[in-house]
């Protein structure tokens, strides 16, 4: 079964009597422990599949399944508790609460969750430590650099240990450097860790180091196509 | 997520924007304080009235003349009528008008002054009966003597004065033996006043008191007296005893509706009920002013919390993005809106009552009252709910924007 499934998917944003289409009948499926990459121009609906995928957003049409249960099945309290419990969300903009230390922030998305009081501090020390941040634990994202606010943002979106991981172009605002690392950390959750990643980008360099490319044009599907000579981040980074 | 981490998440909110957070209370804190500040000083000014007719004795009854006042322009009537006479005070002292009487004592108020050898002062000159005064309200002659019946009924040029009239009159010399001039005529001390201060209506520091006789006689030239004391043998009978004045006196002025009556009579419980009637009319008016400052500052906090909801759009994006709850978000900004409250009702009430304390210092020491400063708890509770209570009504509106909010429009408000 797959984790991730659309059919026909549609997503038409109404402006009073003006209908602009944003997706057009998406059709894919992703298995559990897939890295995918979604590449497309801007404005081409990329962001809004993320969105709609993430439960973050509704679609107009078609059938969405995650875990085999299509997404109407869903009450909004159950969307909020399977965002928490069985996502991660990594977006450009970092996201991280101002004036909140890092090992705060990490801990945010475990106390909508039901991890009790005493574990929380260990997990989201154990998340921290995989991305390499233990010793800026107690610093607040003021005082950190792009690519470190982006491991914290990593390091939150993993703390709960989620089946799938939403990057909205998580090297967008950072320098390569920075970039290559994150996307270090983000190969090797997939490959060690087994986390379904899916990767938002419009750069083909940053796009390849996943196991298959879906391009987005206008809306619709142009391309769906496996990877074949994948980069690894690691390797160049560790040299 | 319990209401224990939404309470902690509240906090962590309110405490990353400290500055504003205080002025957001600052609406809370001036409406507690001033809640603190009305209930305290009520109380103590309730204290200080109530203190004061104790003095007058439970188990007293003043007899007045003229109708009873029901409002200031009846004021005057009572201090002309001229309806209490000799011939009612010995249908009072009948044993078998009035059984349960022990004493009676009528009282004269005389405008004026008292002078002597070129120094002059305004006391409370009184003509009464000392023996009864010193039984009312527990006042003793500590030099000289005191007068009695028989200086009474001889109309005797004698007077009892207080301290302070020593003092102003005599420079705290001996009075004892001196003569003092009251309306030119001149009256012999035979004895001053132990201080007692304020008890009843009378300072007994300030006062000259003189046979009734004699003030009726030489220094009014009137037949009838300004108001009549009763001692009842106890609290217990002042409600049998009442009834029997009431008969008495009608009888003697030939009153047959009590429609009619040309007196009225004061008790203890009568007076204690008017000045609570009073105050609680007062209290009544004052807590509807506050309610008003209440509501103002609840709408004040209303008004930051929706720039804060609005402020924080991307956060609230955030926490829905990984798994908050709309319930989750109304909750932790619902909990902001009580625990600023609240905090302002504690700081109210911290400033209230510091408040109070420096008007009850103020009070005794610059206007000299025996005034007692008071703190009731139950302003401390009604503090603290009521302020809470704003919190929950004024905080309800910007949290329920802030659940409702679309986690993507969210995440992309900049």
């Amino acid at each position: 079964m797959p984790l991730i499934e659309v059919t026909d998917l549609q997503k038409i944003y109404k402006d009073g009597e003006v209908k602009t289409p944003a997706l057009r009948d998406i059709s894919f499926s992703v298995k559990e422990g897939e890295f995918v990459a979604i590449m497309g121009p801007s404005g081409s609906g990329k962001s809004t599949l993320l969105h709609i995928l993430g439960f973050l957003d509704r679609h107009s049409g078609g059938t969405y399944r995650f875990n085999g249960k299509t997404i109407d099945d869903y009450t909004d309290e159950e969307l909020a508790c399977v965002r928490n419990e069985k996502m991660g969300f990594v977006f450009q903009s970092f996201n991280l609460l101002p004036k909140t230390t890092v090992l705060e922030n990490v801990k945010l998305p475990l106390l909508y969750s039901l991890v009790p009081h005493s574990k929380r501090e260990e997990v989201a020390r154990r998340a921290i430590e995989s991305v390499g941040l233990s010793h800026r634990i107690y610093h607040e994202p003021s005082q950190l650099s792009g690519g470190e606010k982006q491991r914290v943002a990593i390091a939150r979106a993993l703390v709960n240990k989620p089946n799938v991981i939403f990057a909205d172009e998580p090297t967008g605002n950072l320098d390569s450097e920075s970039g290559k690392k994150i996307m270090e950390i983000i190969q090797r959750l997939n490959e060690e860790e087994g986390h379904t990643i899916f990767l938002i980008t419009h750069e083909t360099y940053t796009a390849e180091h996943a196991e298959r490319i879906i391009k987005i044009k206008d809306g619709a599907i142009e391309s769906d196509v496996k990877v074949h000579h994948r980069h690894n981040a690691r390797e160049k980074f560790s040299k | 997520m319990t209401l224990k981490d939404s309470f902690i998440t509240a906090l962590g909110g309110l405490k990353t924007h400290k500055s504003r957070s205080g002025l957001t209370i600052l609406g809370i804190v001036i409406g507690i304080t001033a809640i603190i500040l009305m209930m305290s000083i009520g109380n103590g000014a309730e204290q200080l009235i109530l203190n004061e007719i104790g003095g007058l004795g439970a188990e007293t009854i003043v007899v007045r003349p003229g109708k009873e006042p029901t409002g200031p322009s009846d004021l005057g009537e009572t201090l002309f009528a001229d309806s209490l006479k000799r011939k009612d005070l010995e249908a009072l002292k009948r044993k078998g008008n009035v059984p349960y009487l022990r004493e009676i004592m009528p009282a004269l108020l005389v405008p004026g002054s008292v002078s002597y050898e070129g120094e002059t002062y305004r006391p409370t000159i009184m003509g009464g009966s000392f023996e009864i005064m010193s039984a009312t309200f527990n006042v003793y002659v500590t030099k000289g003597t005191a007068f009695t019946e028989t200086e009474i009924n001889q109309n005797a040029s004698v007077a009892i004065i207080g301290s302070k009239v020593v003092q102003e009159l005599f420079g705290g010399g001996d009075a004892v033996g001196e003569f003092i001039k009251i309306k030119d005529r001149k009256f012999r001390v035979i004895g001053v006043l132990e201080p007692k201060g304020q008890a009843a209506f009378f300072n007994f520091d300030e006062i000259v008191i003189v046979p009734y006789t004699t003030a009726q006689l030489y220094l009014l030239g009137i037949d009838y007296f300004h108001e009549i004391i009763i001692k009842t043998e106890g609290p217990e009978f002042v409600a049998r005893s009442v009834a029997d004045i009431e008969r008495t006196l009608r009888e003697s002025h030939s009153i047959e509706n009590s429609k009619d009556d040309d007196f009225f009579l004061v008790t203890q419980q009568g007076v204690v009920k008017q000045v609570q009637t009073i105050l609680g009319a007062l209290t009544a008016f004052l807590s509807s002013v506050v309610a008003i400052a209440l509501v103002v500052g609840g709408i004040g906090v209303m008004n930051i919390m929706l720039v804060s909801v609005t402020e924080r759009t991307k956060e609230i994006g955030l926490r829905k993005a990984i798994g908050a709850t709309e319930k989750d978000i109304l909750r932790q900004f619902l909990f902001e809106a009580v625990i600023l409250t609240a905090f302002g009702g504690i700081i109210g009430i911290v400033l209230g009552g510091v408040l109070s304390l420096l008007a009850s210092i103020l009070l005794t020491q610059v206007l000299e009252l025996k005034w007692v400063f008071s703190f009731p708890l139950m302003a401390v509770f009604l503090g603290i709910s009521m302020s809470a209570v704003v919190g929950l009504i004024f905080g309800i509106y910007p949290a329920r924007i802030a659940a409702r909010k679309s986690p993507i429009e969210a995440l992309r408000y900049e």
